[in-house]
């Protein structure tokens, strides 16, 4: 009984893995210990879950109460017993034959408050299901499919709203960001991530550019409670690789944006890459910490970006504090300049001959997420070091059609590599990094009992020392990773999962009994 | 203008030839390059293993391969996607070159003097050093074949790494590369051995990116050098 002595002493959301993060913070963090730098390497499968498809598996599953919720490609849900791995039920969305996607059938993740699953699909709409059957609640469209919108990120439940990002950036859409009552699946109200007419910031797009300037919202952000706002990283502007038609800094591209969670006002935005060319959409998790900043205890929110800076901003007021490169990058000086902005090299833009830029499209990390550890106050990043080169053309906007205007590939003759960084988030600067052979697609968690686990491209999902980046245990999956790890209590022992492969894979210290 | 492009425009004519080079740039390019050097699969290449025949890479172009990233057309008409699959066609095709060798006698030479067979296969025979060369002539030009030969270094084949490990205990292991991930790495050493090794039990990993140990060949005479490159060009493994 001791196992369920232990359950009871810890708060639910420690059990479970309430939200696409662990928690709203963006931390990808367990406070659970049973795993720890002593017994990590006597951990093993305790179940596997194979999906039936062979698209690319990039969910990250939520755990409440002994039951997993799992999106697996296109845009289906699984409900699985985390003590057996066992089926519960199962959503199959039929989906029509004309959706647009830029980068597989993929789906990160639901939400879970109460009794409703919350999923985007595919077709751009937003579902309720039943957590108890799978059945369908409700179902609204978020936005026309035919015009190249659709929905990959995992929403986020934000007191009784359930928001929700859209993508389709590589079509020319007009990026927004939604909240939907969780009840109804009434819209509550949307906010667009690229001006309209007349408002403030059309005048940083040429002309009528603002009307297919994508800006997704296609990587789920974090919510700070007591400041009630929600933070969201946009992404790039369309099109991607030719900035011609759109000269300015194209707001609100390429940046994190701070909005009430009651209304969708902005608060305050900051822009990491303006103008972009090098399609480096800021679709990464905010991570929001309180940590002393210069001798005073601020309220931050860090930002391991795709453009190969880390920042360290206000999260109450979006003042930037700290921008340091983190990865190798030839776009732009090493220095920021004292607001943040980059000061870019130039002849660094996609040309019809092509240019050599690092880090290429994929960046220095991508949508997988970092993760902060309360407890060791490192903030761990899963970095790729990859050049590319960048060419141009012109495209000219046709609705739900490509719009790319370029186009890159992986630097001829080099082979890219990949490192798992432990930044100090007081300075950017790595306590320890462990390389990989090649650059990982996976996310990264941290845990109270000392562990950071993370999935080589290869297929071995590891465990290593939070303090060193010693390597504590590793298992090969046989398949690649593309999801994010996450932990929680089932029957009262700490489980880890990930998507690896075309499969979910359940580990801890001992089998099903 | 490059020889492929050159076939499109003969076999489609100069204003539809434009069309479809802009469909292929829309749709195509952003993950399959200019054919080999996207991320997606190599087209230019005579065989593609998930379309056999125009009617398969039709309907794969039109409906995507599902499972994998390469998704349905949107908005290409059936003329629109005969056309791509042409141009796809035409990409993985070579133009047929006269050489001016003797095939017969190159292929003495590979498997004689030359001692190619040492570390190449040809036709289900040969050493497994090197890349197999089977169908080696529906995939390089002559010249491309003869630059090889005299500069080995010149154009290395995808995926071929020479690597060089040393363990723990000192020992030195030179091969290519077969395999390689954060903790391991496999390779065929000299002697034609599979070796499998454990990073950590290796000292150093060095990788010779761009290196052959393919010796140049020009030393050869210029009519020797001929026959080497018509034989090499006849090895068509049925393309």
């Amino acid at each position: 009984m001791r196992w369920m002595m232990l359950a009871l002493a810890l708060p639910m959301a420690a059990q479970n893995w309430v939200t696409f993060s662990g928690n709203t913070l963006g931390h990808r963090h367990s406070p659970l210990r049973q795993l720890t730098k002593t017994n990590a390497a006597a951990m093993k499968p305790v179940w596997v879950y194979q999906i039936d498809k062979t698209d690319k598996f990039e969910a990250s599953p939520v755990v409440v109460d002994g039951v997993m919720y799992v999106s697996e490609p296109p845009s289906d849900v699984t409900a699985l017993e985390t003590r057996s791995g066992r089926v519960l039920w199962k959503y199959r969305r039929v989906l029509p034959d004309d959706v647009r996607f830029c980068c597989g059938k993929v789906n990160r993740g639901v939400a879970v408050l109460g009794d409703k699953v919350y999923l985007g699909t595919l077709d751009a709409h937003l579902v309720a299901l039943d957590a108890a059957t799978g059945n369908v609640v409700w179902d609204v469209e978020v936005a026309p499919r035919k015009s190249g919108y659709s929905v990959t990120v995992a929403p986020l439940v934000v007191k009784d709203k359930v928001i929700v990002g859209i993508a389709g950036g590589e079509f020319g859409i007009r990026g927004f960001l939604d909240a939907y009552d969780a009840k109804t699946g009434k819209r509550a109200w949307r906010f667009w991530t690229v001006p309209a007419a007349g408002e403030k910031g059309t005048e940083t797009w040429k002309g009528e550019s603002y009307k297919h300037g994508s800006g997704g919202t296609w990587v789920t952000g974090t919510y700070d409670p007591g400041l009630n706002l929600i933070y969201w990283g946009t992404g790039n502007p369309g099109p991607d690789w030719n900035g011609e038609s759109r000269t300015g800094d194209n707001l609100y591209s390429d940046s994190v944006i701070a909005v009430d969670a009651d209304t969708g006002k902005l608060k305050w935005y900051f822009q990491f890459t303006p103008h972009d060319v090098h399609d480096w959409d800021a679709t990464q998790v905010p991570v929001l910490v309180d940590l002393p900043w210069q001798g005073t205890m601020r309220k931050l929110l860090l930002f391991a970006n795709r453009n190969a800076f880390y920042y360290v901003l206000d999260r109450a007021t979006g003042e930037y504090l700290l921008g340091k490169q983190y990865v190798r990058q030839t776009w732009a000086q090493k220095e920021l300049d004292p607001k943040g902005r980059p000061i870019r090299i130039v002849n660094t833009e996609p040309t019809e001959q092509g240019t050599l830029v690092y880090p290429n499209s994929a960046g220095a990390t991508n949508f997988y997420a970092p993760s902060y550890s309360p407890v060791t106050k490192l903030l761990y990043v899963n970095t790729r070091d990859e050049g590319g080169v960048f060419y141009s053309r012109r495209d000219d906007y046709k609705e739900g059609s490509w719009f790319l205007a370029g186009r890159f590939i992986s630097k001829p003759g080099e082979e890219a590599r990949g490192a798992v960084k432990a930044l100090d988030p007081a300075t950017g600067v790595p306590k320890w990094e462990f390389p990989m052979f090649s650059p990982s697609w996976s996310g990264v968690l941290s845990t109270a009992g000392g562990l950071v686990f993370v999935g080589a491209h290869e297929g071995d999902f590891f465990a290593l020392d939070d303090t060193t980046g010693k390597l504590l245990w590793r298992f090969p999956t046989g398949g690649r990773i593309f999801a994010n790890p996450v932990s929680y209590l089932s029957d009262g022992k700490q489980q880890v999962a990930i998507a690896a492969g075309h499969a979910v894979f359940a580990f801890g210290l001992e089998g099903e009994r | 203008m490059k020889i492929w492009m050159a076939g499109v425009v003969m076999t489609l004519g100069v204003a539809w030839a434009q069309d479809v080079e802009r469909n292929y740039q829309l749709h195509c390019a952003f993950c399959h390059g200019r054919g080999d050097d996207g991320f997606a699969a190599n087209l230019k290449s005579p065989r593609l293993p998930h379309a056999p025949s125009d009617a398969a890479l039709f309907q794969i172009i039109q409906n995507g391969i599902p499972g994998t990233d390469m998704p349905p057309s949107i908005g290409l008409s059936e003329q629109e996607i005969r056309g791509l699959v042409q141009y796809v066609r035409a990409l993985g095709r070579m133009a047929p070159e006269r050489v001016v060798g003797n095939a017969r006698h190159g292929e003495e030479l590979f498997w004689g003097k030359g001692t190619c067979g040492g570390c190449h296969m040809a036709g289900g025979r040969g050493g497994r050093q090197g890349p197999d060369l089977s169908e080696v002539g529906a995939k390089r030009s002559p010249a491309n074949l003869r630059q090889s030969l005299v500069e080995p270094e010149a154009s290395i084949a995808g995926g071929f790494v020479l690597v060089n490990l040393t363990t723990r205990a000192g020992k030195k292991i030179t091969g290519v590369r077969l395999n390689e991930n954060t903790f391991s790495i496999q390779v065929r050493d000299l002697s034609d051995k599979i070796q499998s090794w454990r990073k950590s039990d290796l000292k150093e990993v060095k990788r010779e990116l761009g290196k052959s140990t393919m010796p140049s060949y020009k030393s050869l005479s210029g009519p020797e050098l001929d026959d080497l490159v018509a034989y090499l060009y006849s090895l068509r493994g049925g393309l």
